[in-house]
């Protein structure tokens, strides 16, 4: 419905009719209340202006009723406008299981956009129709913003973390893509496009590669990494193994010495990459080295991706390398 | 009596003596304890800490006319928009009313002879000084282009710009902003004249009350937040380091932790100004008396608990989101109170659009579109699409200027006649009343529209399809121009060719009117007995609370 | 009041009593802007602390508990004698007045030496942050949080004990003037509460950087 007027920006997610109908409901709200105190205050300097200066106004300085009814509507009104948001943003945050997930790389001052299958793009992102998308999302350096007006998402790139959201594009077409947090110089040629394609078009789009053919699908250059870099003569699927075995690992819960239980999400992963002290899975010594410094961004994306993979039903165990592999850098 | 009409020549000084006449000399305004003269020395420089902040909106106003970055490098638009936060928040909005009419009014309206603490108030203005000409010499050096937000790891890391300095401007103003707090509240509690009763108190010093306590609790948080920046960037001591384990989203809680507050201690005082001139041009006692003054205690509250709505899409948790939302809707309340009540006060009053209450009512629809637009972004789904977009740069914009600046420009006319002793030319100030108003709602509504397009904040360079609204909203900015120059221009006039303003021209209630204007340097002849409420306009008793 | 000490009570204040209850609550109000101060340090140190349990305790380690533990006691010797400083005041003891804030002044010198020492020690072995951070183990990042927050808080507290002992020096020399008795003593009062803030503040510190993991 509000496609066509020229102060929304295109409907394009599942989620932008949501946030446009909230967003409509406040503005109804504020047009009300801001109609009715100025007609409210031009009206009585109208009607009360002063007609002489002997004028002596009646006393009438308070209503308790009066105060306490103009106090509760409107916070009865924004609990409404609470609600409504809160569930929203609580579906923001819960990406459906069957998301496609695409990691997200930012730094001064681009983009970078990788999908499992492969290819990656710079400032550009291709996505099918009608398919939840899942952006896992970091910074190399400073904090930037991934930022769809036409999917009206948005959320933080923060260098040391991951950070997550998700959305499904619901019309085909170009969209803007901006950062939206101050960056540095180049902040405002940040920006790119998202290029929403039909389901069979994004297939032949995500086969044929593009320069970079060449390029390993992350899960497969993980494994490359996980082997070169070593881990596989800890993390064994052995007793006496110093670590770990990481197969199935990844989304479970794991128990720590000192009693605590966290999830083995991709934040956890990539800690225990670079920061192995910080926590120590019960029944195991804290040897682990540290490979902060060692690994990029997209490197640990990969390893992430192929633990991931461990165990999982779809594990390709090493045979879909293409032969002139190349590590991403 | 009637005033004396203006005479074509300037007046003779009045034999009388004044706290402007008592003594002159640089000296005797430099090394001054009286609290009008040090307000005085604050007005002018505050007025060119303004006119610098301005200059800033005009360039980058200027820029923003086109899609292209022709106008300026992207790394001077970057410095033109930290800069004109950091001049405007810091130098202007935060000192403004309180160290100008509050230290000119408070002893006046509670019937003492000076602040609690005259030498520390000399003493604040001289720290607002220092940081003041730091931070110019920052701008005139090389500047600094880190956002007037300084987020981590940008300001410790990546930034190349005079980050340290800038900080250190920064953290030496915050001790101005303390200790006038700190001056406010010691006066209040213990110099009230005799039968001055806390709920007798006029809503000026209820409002520079709960400022000063947001004051004296959130600047100390700033202060050693932007200590830290300058500490990890110059001593490589890395609290916010993500390399080390450190967090920079940390630095976002401390930073918001004051900064949120802030903002209140930039609005109160324009409310409590809009309770003066709303009740004295009604020529009726205040509505809500006990509420507007609960209020401004519950905004002081509240404030402080809403620092997370900034940090929404900062990946926090989605329950400490909830929490921060609901909070932000709860501190919304307090001020549509405030709103209300001062609709109801000019229901049945005797209303006169003075210049004063233009800019009072001005203040009353702008604070209330602004602060409606508050409420998208309170909504959490709502602002994860509008964060960091011109909706926001419209939305406080419309709090500070449309609201904040307003009710300082009502101050100014309010009582310019008690501070100077001159009336300044009424017409010319409706003029500029109605230009400001027209001006600045020009420049800033076009922004919502393109914040929800999606037009990014702090953007050199944008989409030709922003160009229309931008196009627009700098043509206002001209207009607002002309509007804030004119009070500069008739103001000055009227210190010597204004008609010579009795002690009450407005036949106001209060302390501060029942002395001359200009005041003697001890206020008041004899300290006052107070026997009856505030605003004790009326004279027939009806509703009561 | 009787007339030969209204000298004593500024233009602006009614009484001396409106002065002194001015007085006190506006040093009341100034360390609850301390509190605030500090507090931004306090809670970077426990969300870090929470986070990294394990390399804070070493770190910890590294801190000389000998000398901390006896800069405490030095500390609240201080103001112990800061509060005798205080009484003699209120009772016109001006050799007792001198004497104790003479004494405070040496406490306060002795904490600031001992804290250098530390400092030395800590420079010595390589645990400044910054471009010259040795640690040999794993979770070196953390370590220099843990030594960032250190020297940050311990830091901010020394330098508030160089601006206190500055102002006793100035008390002791008004001191020897005789401004100080029974009538008008408030200046030693005020700074009397700054120190025992500045005490409180390490009383907090001591145990939250030394003794973290000790038995």
């Amino acid at each position: 419905m509000f496609s066509n007027l020229p102060l929304f920006p295109e409907q394009a997610s599942t989620i932008a009719k949501d946030i446009d109908l909230l967003f409509a409901f406040i503005l109804i709200v504020a047009l009300f209340f801001s109609v009715l105190i100025a007609t409210l205050v031009v009206s009585f300097a109208i009607r009360y202006r002063r007609r002489s200066d002997d004028d002596v106004p009646e006393d009438v300085h308070g209503l308790l009723a009066l105060e306490i009814t103009w106090s509760l509507i409107p916070f009865g009104i924004a609990m409404v406008m609470f609600v409504w948001g809160a569930s929203i943003f609580m579906s923001l945050s819960r990406p459906p299981d069957n998301a496609l997930d695409v990691y997200v790389v930012g730094k001064q001052w681009m983009w970078k956009l990788q999908h499992m299958e492969g290819r990656q793009e710079i400032n550009e992102l291709h996505v099918p129709v009608g398919q939840p998308v899942k952006l896992t999302l970091t910074s190399e350096d400073v904090i930037h913003s991934f930022y769809v007006p036409a999917f009206r998402i948005k959320m933080d790139a923060v260098p040391g973390r991951y950070t997550y959201t998700w959305f499904e594009a619901t019309k085909p077409g170009t969209y803007h893509l901006f950062c939206a947090e101050y960056c540095g110089t180049q902040h405002s040629g940040m920006i790119g496009w998202v290029h929403v394609m039909e389901r069979a078009q994004y297939q032949t789009w995500l086969a044929q590669g593009g320069m970079e053919t060449t390029a390993l699908a992350p899960a497969a250059a993980g494994e490359k990494l996980f082997a070169g870099m070593g881990c596989a003569t800890c993390h064994r699927q052995a007793s006496g193994a110093l670590g770990p075995a990481l197969a199935g690992l990844a989304g479970k819960s794991v128990e720590l010495e000192g009693g605590r239980n966290v999830v083995a999400d991709e934040g956890y992963l990539r800690e225990s990459i670079l920061d192995p002290r910080a926590k120590i899975v019960a029944g195991y010594r804290p040897v682990m080295p540290t490979f902060q410094g060692l690994v990029s961004e997209e490197q640990l994306l990969q390893l992430i991706q192929y633990i991931k993979r461990l165990g999982s039903a779809d594990q390709d165990a090493g045979s879909a390398i293409a032969p002139e592999a190349e590590v991403v850098e | 009596m009637t005033s004396i009409p203006a005479p074509r020549t300037p007046n003779p000084e009045p034999r009388r003596a004044h706290y402007l006449n008592v003594s002159y000399g640089v000296r005797s305004w430099l090394l001054t304890t009286d609290h009008k003269r040090i307000a005085l020395l604050y007005l002018t420089s505050i007025t060119l800490m303004f006119l610098i902040g301005s200059l800033f909106a005009v360039l980058i106003r200027l820029e923003l006319l086109t899609p292209a970055g022709d106008l300026v490098q992207s790394d001077t638009y970057n410095k033109l928009f930290t800069m004109h936060g950091i001049v405007m928040v810091f130098f202007f909005l935060i000192p403004s009313i309180p160290a100008v009419f509050g230290n000119f009014l408070v002893p006046m309206m509670i019937g003492a002879r000076d602040l609690a603490f005259p030498r520390l108030n000399l003493l604040s203005w001289y720290i607002y000084m220092v940081g003041a000409v730091f931070t110019l010499w920052v701008i005139f050096s090389g500047g600094v282009d880190t956002g007037w937000t300084f987020y981590t790891p940008f300001s410790t890391t990546a930034a190349t710009t005079k980050v340290i300095p800038a900080a250190l401007g920064i953290f030496i103003t915050g001790f101005s902003s303390i200790l006038t707090g700190l001056n406010f509240i010691v006066t209040i509690h213990r110099m009230r004249a005799p039968g001055l009763t806390w709920f007798r108190l006029p809503l000026f010093i209820w409002a520079h009350y709960a400022t000063s306590v947001i004051m004296i609790l959130g600047t100390p948080v700033i202060a050693i937040t932007v200590l830290l920046v300058g500490l990890e960037r110059g001593f490589h001591l890395g609290i916010f380091d993500p390399a080390l384990g450190g967090d920079p989203i940390l630095f976002q809680h401390l930073f918001w932790f004051y900064s949120h507050p802030a903002v209140y201690i930039m609005i109160l005082p324009s409310m409590g100004v809009v309770s003066e001139v709303i009740t004295c041009f009604s020529r009726k006692r205040i509505f809500g008396y006990s509420f507007i003054a609960v209020s401004s205690l519950a905004i002081a509250f509240f404030g402080f608990l809403v620092w997370g709505h900034h940090m929404f899409v900062s990946s926090q948790s989605v329950y400490a989101a909830m929490i921060f939302s609901v909070l932000s809707f709860a501190v919304a309340i307090p001020s549509a109170v405030k709103v209300f009540n001062w609709t109801a006060t000019l229901y049945g009053g005797s209303v006169r659009l003075d210049a004063p209450m233009l800019y009072a009512l001005g203040f009353i629809g702008l604070f209330t579109i602004g602060g409606l637009t508050g409420l998208f972004l309170a909504t959490l789904g709502v602002d994860v699409h509008v964060h960091d977009t011109y909706f926001i740069v419209a939305h406080f914009h419309y709090i500070m200027v449309g609201g904040a600046l307003m009710g300082y420009l009502a101050a100014l006319h309010f009582w310019w006649p008690k501070i100077t002793g001159r009336l300044y030319p009424e017409m010319w100030a409706r003029i500029a009343a109605a230009i400001v108003f027209i001006g600045f709602n020009l420049t800033f509504f076009p922004q919502f529209v393109l914040g929800y397009l999606g037009m990014p904040r702090r953007y050199h360079v944008y989409p030709d399809e922003f160009q229309v609204l931008n196009v627009m909203s700098s043509a206002g900015a001209t207009i607002l121009g002309i509007g804030y120059l004119l009070p500069l221009i008739y103001l000055i006039w009227s210190m010597r060719y204004g008609t010579i303003a009795l002690g009450n021209p407005w036949r106001a209630t209060g302390l501060e009117w029942q002395t001359s204007s200009p005041p003697p340097t001890e206020n008041f002849d004899h300290t006052p007995l107070v026997t009856e409420d505030a605003y004790a306009y009326g004279s027939r008793e009806a509703h009561v609370i | 009041m009787s007339s030969d000490t209204s000298f004593l009570v500024a233009h602006h204040f009614d009484d001396a009593e409106q002065q002194h209850e001015a007085s006190t609550l506006g040093m009341w109000l100034f360390l609850v802007t301390e509190i605030m101060f500090f507090g931004g340090l306090f809670t970077a140190y426990v969300v870090y602390r929470t986070a990294f349990a394990d390399a804070f305790a070493h770190a910890s380690h590294h801190l000389d508990i000998t000398l901390g533990a006896t800069n405490t006691a030095v500390l609240i010797g201080s103001s112990l004698t800061m509060a005798l400083a205080v009484h003699a005041a209120q009772v016109g003891n001006k050799r007792g007045l001198q004497l104790f804030l003479f004494l405070t002044i040496v406490l306060g010198s002795i904490f600031l030496g001992i804290k250098a020492i530390e400092y030395a020690h800590k420079f010595h072995e390589g645990h400044v942050p910054g471009p010259f951070f040795l640690w040999e183990g794993p979770e070196a990042g953390n370590a220099e949080l843990f030594f960032s927050l250190y020297f940050g808080m311990t830091g901010l507290h020394a330098l508030h004990m160089v601006i206190g002992i500055s102002i006793l020096a100035i008390l002791l020399v008004q001191a020897n003037r005789g401004w100080y008795g029974p009538l008008y003593f408030t200046p030693v009062e005020i700074t009397g509460l700054y120190w025992h803030f500045v005490d409180i503040v390490w009383i907090f510190l001591f145990p939250l950087l030394y003794l973290i993991g000790r038995h």
